[in-house]
């Protein structure tokens, strides 16, 4: 979708503001939206596609002025309300008004060690050879899905250069739908600067994407 | 650093806030969640603090650094950052979450890398911790891929005009660490001394990593 986390090449955003301390957080709240986040993410409810696909989903002037604990907090409230595990009302009330629905486990403080350890690895078998190789000329496609894409507006529609064939991994596009994971070979993908940004951009900039299959055609 | 608090965005302003006692919104907006998921079994509080507990004190750039002060030092590790730089880091125990497919990417005299995620906040967990604000901040996520020659003049980094920068934005779930050069005048130093010479910026490629003359100087300062 083309919504407001899309980011790049964007202006107006002002200076980068570097803070002379640098907290991990800036408020008790931000912690616990930290930790409910990855407690809630490590439940088997929903999947880290789904995850990113609620907050990028934010309508974009509320993502852009939202800080973001506040995306996080929000991403996992529409989570809970769409899968049923949450009612609006009892977010309203603040407190359960209903039974639990069930949810594939729940994150024990025992077992965290683990399974950060474990991660959440993205590689499949390959069901077939890739259809690009390393410095294969490809053009991305122009494409505006309205659900989730990760291929930045920025680059697509560009031709670049295949740099890196890193495997077969879970598509994000089906992923975050629940469609199932549909893996495809990923590649690194490098565009000049001046494909991406015109004849005044600076000619000694390269920018790279990684880039599913189905995102590229043959140059 | 720039340290002008006065000068924040939007998204920031409920910051100042936090401080003054009364509980802000989102405060209450976060009790109400956990509460709910904790009463509902969805979630044990205790794993929660054990989360919040591993990522404040547990995962940090220092971790990155010695990765990178190995590569600088140990030719045969370099070769194997080189080849397949997620065993490599997961051999020195880094392990886990963001972390599961590494890439090292290597400064040289004609290239400098620099990562960015601009669709939301990706970032090698295991090498470097958390990101710091502004790595996931609009700014940042806008112009590192537009204008990074500008982004690294804020940062404080001139590199010559002539010095390609390459910018890696992480859309998936690939995880690129970028390996500074080794600064000159640092031959015979061991990992650990040139471990404190890495700083997180330089991993990221929006910083150089520190001086040896300063450090040196400042370890033998008054």
């Amino acid at each position: 979708m083309n919504g407001g986390h899309d980011l790049g090449g964007m202006h107006g955003f002002g200076p980068i503001e570097r803070e002379a301390d640098e907290p991990w957080f800036h408020a008790p709240w931000e912690r616990r939206a930290f930790g409910l986040t990855l407690a809630m993410g490590a439940s088997g409810a929903w999947n880290l596609d789904m995850s990113r696909h609620a907050r990028e989903s934010l309508p974009p002037g509320e993502y852009l002025t939202s800080s973001y604990y506040e995306i996080w907090t929000k991403g996992v409230e529409r989570l809970v309300t769409r899968l049923g595990l949450v009612s609006e009302a009892e977010l309203k009330a603040g407190a359960a008004l209903s039974p639990p629905a069930p949810i594939p486990r729940v994150l024990r403080a025992a077992d965290v060690a683990a399974a950060l350890a474990r991660g959440g690895p993205t590689e499949r078998p390959a069901a077939h050879p890739a259809r690009y190789a390393q410095g294969d000329a490809v053009v991305t496609r122009v494409t505006h899905p309205p659900g989730h894409i990760r291929l930045p507006r920025y680059a697509r529609g560009k031709r670049g250069t295949v740099e890196l064939v890193h495997g077969v991994h879970v598509f994000p596009d089906t992923n975050a739908h629940g469609q199932g994971e549909e893996p495809q070979w990923l590649y690194t993908v490098r565009f000049s600067g001046l494909e991406l940004w015109g004849e005044e951009a600076d000619p000694e900039v390269v920018v790279s994407i990684d880039a599913w299959e189905s995102y590229l055609e043959p140059a | 650093m720039s340290g002008d608090h006065g000068r924040r965005h939007g998204a920031h302003d409920h910051h100042h806030h936090d401080h003054e006692g009364a509980l802000s919104p989102m405060d209450l907006r976060v009790r109400a969640l956990e509460s709910i998921l904790v009463e509902k079994g969805y979630v044990d509080p205790a794993a929660v603090d054990e989360l919040i507990e591993t990522y404040e004190s547990r995962v940090g750039p220092r971790n990155g650094a010695r990765v990178v002060a190995k590569a600088w030092a140990d030719p045969a590790f370099r070769e194997r950052l080189r080849a397949d730089a997620t065993e490599a880091i997961v051999s020195l125990g880094y392990i886990g979450r963001q972390g599961e497919h590494m890439v090292a990417v290597w400064n040289t005299p004609d290239e400098h890398n620099m990562v960015v995620c601009t669709l939301c906040s990706c970032y090698p967990w295991t090498v470097l911790g958390l990101p710091p604000t502004w790595y996931k901040s609009a700014p940042y996520r806008s112009r590192a891929v537009l204008d990074p020659r500008g982004v690294l003049a804020e940062f404080g980094v001139a590199l010559p005009p002539e010095t390609r920068i390459r910018v890696w934005d992480s859309t998936a779930e690939i995880r690129y660490l970028v390996i500074p050069m080794r600064p000159e005048g640092t031959q015979g130093w061991s990992e650990e001394a040139l471990a404190g010479l890495v700083t997180r910026d330089s991993m990221i490629g929006t910083g150089l990593p520190h001086d040896p003359a300063s450090v040196a100087a400042a370890e033998s300062g008054p």
